[in-house]
């Protein structure tokens, strides 16, 4: 893997002039995961936060082949672009090699994009699926998604006098995709860039559909300060909320394991969602959360340890 | 030159694909154009082509990956029906706005609710202002050079449009009839190797980043459409060229509309699709009879040929419309507009009236197109019409 410094000196792929939020995670992610890919890449993106701020015409962050077409179809058109360059390469046409990426966020991923990845994940295209998971629909004004956490305070599951927050739990959808029997599956966060960009390195070097899911918070939805964006990534996975893993060939294993598990208010109390479930009323539900958290830690230590 | 066979509509598309041999297949069954990307399965496993077919888990997915392809400078083709279509909707208008020219072979059939297999243009006349260039056909040869020439249409550097062509679900679809199929060495050289584009390959290979799909604020959105229109646009120019070019060559001509014993006819009809093989039929009957009567069938619905239809009709005296297809606005069926819209600016122009029938497949036979054509004698003799709308067929 580069050092950072190393990484430091490649021309970021992704550049400044885009028009994402101070501190917001997605550009952060977009450019890691570029700067982690040492080929030609061709990119996919769905509709969202970072294909409205990253492409603004006659502007484009974006210094390699990039294409928008739809939301919910980044997989299905990453897909077709890796056919037509597996035709050019049988015929002699072309002999480069070039890694094929589809970015969506959570909701072109795990809602309305989840048909066209599924049948991708499928079908094994020689693909690289990034999701930036922050947790709801934030292009269009923080609304839920299947990816928000239980609890969640969007404008589609309000905080309410009788209902708190988003009443169900996120779905796994780097279970889903193992369950694809995909040969890579790995979650991660903007705030260890090594994490980061040593999954990406590793995920392109397999030949398959491999499947990258990286929490990437949210200033104005999530919402918090905007110099936190790093740390609060890091205090998703030192409770437990976000843990670190991979999944290659099946086999689970945690990339980091925290020295001490914290309780899942420290990563509450940094943001305003959640803002309701630290009032003394509602600490039924937080200890809910907390006992969730820690089967499904239990349960990920069982399956990395096996 | 080519040979005789006995084909279905499907199987002419399927060959003409085979023989068209595309970079890029995306597809998903739908009955009745299943049979299509059946057939074509077998040309990948048996090695005949060296396309790269993609099983796609829906039509939506089956356009998103043509599209795809395209950008990345593929020959991309696909073939559906009917919900499929509508299930593409949303990229349709992709598709032609980043001006891809991506070939799709479409086998009318109607729309649920109700559900029905059936022939009807629902679908497709849905589709009319996607953007997309739209190429009927009557019949099974039709069905097949128009698939030949819709990828020269496509991929001309001044049209840059996908194309979609038609023929009649089941009735077509799964009809044997006889036909000339080209051979492959005349298929591969008409439709050539296709004009380079910018694409994503090129520019990952030149390394010359590319953004495609931009979002477009107000600031450029309309500049970039009215762009579109001039594609379209100059397709009503390449359309009859290459028309030309495949009967100089292959000995049978195309334009955007046939006009059928209408030099001096007093009244006729308006089809599309394979409904104009039965339309003639009552034509030649009628002549026999003395009556100057006459058929003009539309080919390509979009580009409008506005000129020739003003040209083939503006000597008649009455003209029925046939709609395979309801608008639901009450007054016409959508044929009609666009007709009645084309004839709008003459000084002398035939009285016009509408008429809905065949839809979900219901038969319409030579009787049928005889009550439109004694309705248009009547409009005839009378010198003014009774209604604008009647449906034909239809119990009620």
């Amino acid at each position: 893997m580069p050092s950072l410094r190393e990484l430091a000196k490649r021309q970021s792929r992704f550049v400044s002039g885009h028009r994402l939020c101070a501190g917001c995670g997605a550009a952060i992610v977009m450019r890691h995961v570029l700067l982690a890919i040492d080929k030609p890449v061709i990119a996919s993106c769905s509709t969202g936060c970072v294909e409205v701020a990253s492409s603004i015409f006659p502007y484009s962050s974006w210094k390699i082949p990039w294409i928008h077409s739809a939301f919910e179809n980044s997989a299905a058109t990453i897909s077709g672009i890796e056919a037509a360059y597996n035709v050019f390469k049988r015929e002699g046409k072309i002999d480069k090699e070039i890694v094929f990426v589809g970015f969506g966020g959570d909701g072109g991923t795990h809602d309305i994009g989840f048909q066209a990845l599924s049948g991708a994940a499928e079908r094994g295209h020689n693909i690289l699926y990034v999701c930036y998971n922050n947790q709801a629909y934030m292009n269009t004004g923080v609304q839920r998604s299947g990816a928000t956490p239980k609890y969640s305070h969007t404008t589609t599951s309000p905080v309410g006098k009788v209902v708190p927050g988003k009443i169900q739990w996120q779905k796994n959808l780097v279970d889903i995709m193992v369950a694809h029997n995909i040969p890579y599956a790995a979650t991660s966060i903007p705030g260890r860039w090594n994490d980061l960009v040593s999954k990406v390195e590793k995920a392109v070097k397999i030949n398959g559909f491999k499947y990258i899911e990286i929490l990437s918070p949210c200033r104005l939805g999530w919402p918090h300060e905007p110099e936190l964006t790093m740390e609060i990534s890091r205090v998703a996975v030192e409770t437990c909320i976000w843990p670190l893993y991979e999944v290659v060939e099946g086999k689970y294993r945690l990339t980091y394991k925290p020295k001490e598990k914290k309780p899942v208010s420290e990563w509450f109390k940094l943001q305003g969602r959640f803002r309701h479930l630290l009032l003394p009323q509602n600490s039924s539900l937080l200890e809910e959360i907390q006992k969730e958290v820690d089967r499904r830690w239990e349960e990920l230590l069982k399956k990395s340890e096996s | 030159m080519g040979v005789k066979v006995a084909k279905t509509a499907n199987e002419a598309f399927a060959e003409g694909m085979r023989q068209i041999n595309p970079d890029v297949v995306a597809a998903y069954p739908i009955t009745p154009a299943t049979e299509i990307v059946q057939i074509f399965s077998q040309f990948v496993a048996d090695g005949l082509v060296k396309t790269e077919f993609v099983q796609v888990e829906s039509e939506h997915s089956a356009m998103s990956a043509c599209i795809g392809a395209s950008a990345a400078g593929a020959r991309a083709m696909t073939g559906t029906s009917s919900q499929g279509l509508a299930f593409m909707w949303e990229m349709l208008y992709i598709a032609s706005g980043l001006r891809l020219p991506i070939i799709m072979a479409v086998v009318n059939r109607a729309l649920s609710s109700p559900i029905n297999i059936h022939c009807d243009h629902s679908d497709t006349f849905g589709a009319r202002d996607s953007g997309w260039i739209q190429i009927y056909s009557e019949n099974v040869q039709e069905t097949y050079d128009n698939l030949i020439q819709g990828v020269r249409i496509a991929e001309h550097p001044e049209v840059r449009l996908p194309c979609m062509i038609m023929t009649d679900g089941f009735i077509l679809s799964h009809c044997l009839e006889t036909m000339e199929m080209l051979t492959d060495e005349e298929v591969r050289d008409f439709v050539g190797e296709p004009p380079e584009r910018e694409n994503l390959i090129k520019s990952a290979i030149e390394q010359k980043p590319i953004t495609i799909g931009a979002l477009d604020l107000p600031d450029y959105y309309f500049e970039h459409k009215r762009q579109q229109v001039e594609g379209m646009k100059n397709a009503l120019k390449v359309i009859p060229e290459i028309g030309k070019e495949f009967g100089d060559k292959f000995g049978r001509y195309y334009g955007f509309v046939e006009n059928y014993k209408l030099e001096d006819a007093d009244i006729g009809i308006v089809v599309i699709g394979s409904t104009a093989g039965t339309g003639k039929e009552v034509v030649d009957n009628l002549r026999k009879k003395g009556i100057k009567a006459g058929l003009l069938k539309i080919r390509v619905l979009r580009p409008l040929p506005v000129e020739e239809i003003k040209n083939s009709l503006k000597n008649l005296k009455v003209v029925g419309i046939m709609d395979r297809v309801e608008g639901m606005n009450t007054f016409c069926g959508p044929l009609y507009s666009e007709i009645s819209a084309s004839l709008y600016d003459l000084d002398k122009k035939p009285i016009l009236t509408n008429f809905i029938y065949g839809l979900g497949g219901r038969d319409v036979k030579i009787e049928d197109i005889n009550i439109i054509f004694d309705d248009l004698l009547k409009i005839l003799e009378k010198g003014k019409k009774e209604f604008t709308l009647k449906y034909i067929g239809v119990r009620e």
